[in-house]
């Protein structure tokens, strides 16, 4: 490797490339992502003790996680809620994503991104306090299904998790509707045309033709919603009540107001494995590569 | 044809309602702006006012924490910048064993939630003596933002004509000059839209910058505090002026995207 980039590049220059390149993944992101493990294992000490024979590596930290039921129950939230959000995103993106690469003239595409990409370069604490007003007890939505009269009084919509899950779906729509674009407009129009001129409806030519061909960009679009959404922070924070806490929030509290990062590192990792475990699964059912998600 | 002009009808109906559903938050988020109403609302409307662009105005804590935004997203642009070209430069020149391998690593912290990056970057840096604050935001912020760097980088890197650099070298360039001005030149458009990504994935972090920042504030940080404790429509004034400011850089992007595809040959 080095030799190919010397031949390139020369001396100075190689060196310039292997240096950034070795900071960048062993400096930020391979040694972090290790001390915050080795703090996982160890208790959370005083200075002074740090070394001392109080400094062991114990499974302290993880036997409080699935002791404590209330906690446990959360993550256990967080995965099906995540998981229900990844869905619903999928289900609401899918003929978005197909009008832009198979119906639509490039024209209309070009626009119909750029106006997609509008609300995503707000950032994702605007687009949810967007919503905070929306949900809020006296806002307007419950003002419009009052005045329809399909409500008697208004709903708490910030009580609970309709809220949470209606702002991620908004949040994180644009990584679902970009891998999915990518991949059905590289299908070939005319299979499309032949499975209908050969008789089949639109249902089986989407489940028979459309849907096998666009299986990468579903499983890369399934990847990042999800991992969005188990890691999320601020739309729970905005649009969640204490009675619907996510994950991230037990984590945050444990940094910052439990004061014990060596139990937030522990829980910290466990998000962590829950992500590559549900990337894993999916790469395994979608047979797809990493070479795919980077598309 | 009646089942196909059915589909085709539905279709439109749903991209009405998409779109529908996609901005009218926004517009609902701007609207409150001009509303005299203390709490950010539309309903009811007590009467239009422009009281909360100045009370925006007036508002120190914001100003200060859009410094703070600023200063960390030039920090992002001067080390993510570097780093995300020199993998794509790496990863476009060698192959062999143990490139996949550099590969997913690279890849990793695109896959990583934000709030696992920024918690083991503040554990890190803790035992170097390095606290929460700007300096570590922009570190935790590289970290995956470089990622993104690289990845535009290297699109544009792949459709590189390598002859060009050896029809340069016969013709008696350094490997720098090489570098210099044929190989700089050819992925400037790819750096700078990767500047801009950078640029505004910073100024957006929300997840990542949470456990980094310390007590230095950032506009996010700031967005978010205010909604919870103290909220009035100057967050929605705030808003509305993003709004705008994002649109008008799409705009001027779109444009330039365009004139571009114009003058392209083919």
């Amino acid at each position: 490797m080095w030799q190919q980039l010397r031949r390139r590049f020369g001396v100075p220059l190689a060196v310039a490339i292997i240096s950034l390149l070795g900071i960048w993944l062993i400096a930020m992101v391979l040694l972090p992502q290790w001390q915050m493990i080795d703090y996982s294992f160890h208790p959370s000490l005083l200075p002074s003790e740090r070394g001392g024979v109080k400094d062991v590596w114990s499974l302290t930290n993880y036997a409080t996680f699935f002791h404590n039921d209330i906690h446990l129950a959360i993550f256990l939230k967080t995965i099906w809620s995540s998981v229900l959000v990844t869905g619903l995103t999928l289900i609401v993106s899918y003929p978005l994503a197909y009008y832009l690469a198979k119906v639509a003239t490039p024209g209309q595409a070009a626009l119909c991104l750029l106006l997609l990409i509008i609300p995503f370069w707000i950032n994702e604490i605007l687009r949810t306090f967007a919503w905070y007003i929306i949900f809020a007890f006296k806002g307007p939505l419950n003002e419009l299904l009052l005045a329809l009269g399909w409500i008697d009084r208004p709903i708490r919509f910030l009580n609970g998790d309709t809220g949470v899950l209606v702002g991620m779906v908004y949040a994180y729509i644009l990584f679902m509707v970009f891998p999915l674009y990518n991949a059905i407009e590289s299908l070939d129009t005319n299979q499309i045309r032949a499975a209908r001129d050969l008789g089949a409806g639109w249902g089986r030519t989407h489940r028979r033709i459309v849907i096998p061909h666009a299986k990468p960009g579903i499983a890369t679009g399934c990847i990042m919603t999800f991992m969005l959404a188990a890691g999320s922070y601020a739309v729970p924070a905005l649009l969640g009540s204490p009675g619907s806490r996510w994950f991230t929030q037990i984590i945050y509290n444990w940094f910052f107001e439990g004061g014990d990062w060596n139990q937030g590192a522990a829980y910290a990792f466990l998000l962590l494995v829950l992500c590559i475990v549900f990337v894993t699964v999916i790469m395994r059912v979608f047979k797809v590569g990493l070479g795919d998600i980077a598309k | 044809m009646s089942s196909s002009r059915f589909f085709s009808w539905a279709l439109k109906a749903y991209l009405l309602v998409f779109f529908v559903y996609l901005f009218l938050p926004l517009v609902i988020m701007a609207a409150a702006t001009f509303n005299e109403s203390r709490f950010p609302t539309i309903t009811p409307w007590t009467g239009t006012t422009l009281q909360w662009f100045s009370a925006l105005w007036a508002d120190s804590g914001m100003w200060s924490s859009l410094v703070n935004s600023l200063m960390v997203a030039v920090g992002v642009l001067c080390l993510a910048l570097p780093i995300g070209i020199a993998s794509a430069l790496f990863l476009t020149t060698v192959d062999g064993r143990g490139k996949s391998f550099i590969y997913a690593l690279i890849l990793s912290p695109l896959l990583t939630p934000g709030v696992i990056i920024g918690i083991s970057t503040l554990i890190f840096w803790r035992g170097w003596g390095l606290n929460g604050g700007i300096a570590l935001t922009v570190i935790a912020q590289s970290a995956f933002i470089a990622a993104y760097v690289m990845l535009m980088v290297a699109a544009r890197l792949q459709r590189f004509d390598r002859t060009l650099e050896q029809a340069a070298l016969d013709l008696g360039a350094s490997q720098w000059q090489v570098f210099r001005r044929v190989l700089l030149p050819y992925l400037k458009p790819a750096i700078l839209s990767a500047a801009v990504l950078a640029f505004l994935q910073s100024l957006e972090n929300y997840n990542t910058t949470l456990f980094v920042a310390g007590y230095d504030t950032t506009l996010t940080i700031y967005i978010a505090s205010k909604v919870r404790t103290g909220l009035t429509p100057a967050v929605n004034a705030l808003a509305l002026l993003m709004i705008l400011f994002t649109v008008g850089l799409a705009m001027i992007y779109e444009f330039k995207r365009r004139r571009e595809a114009a003058s392209r040959p083919g």
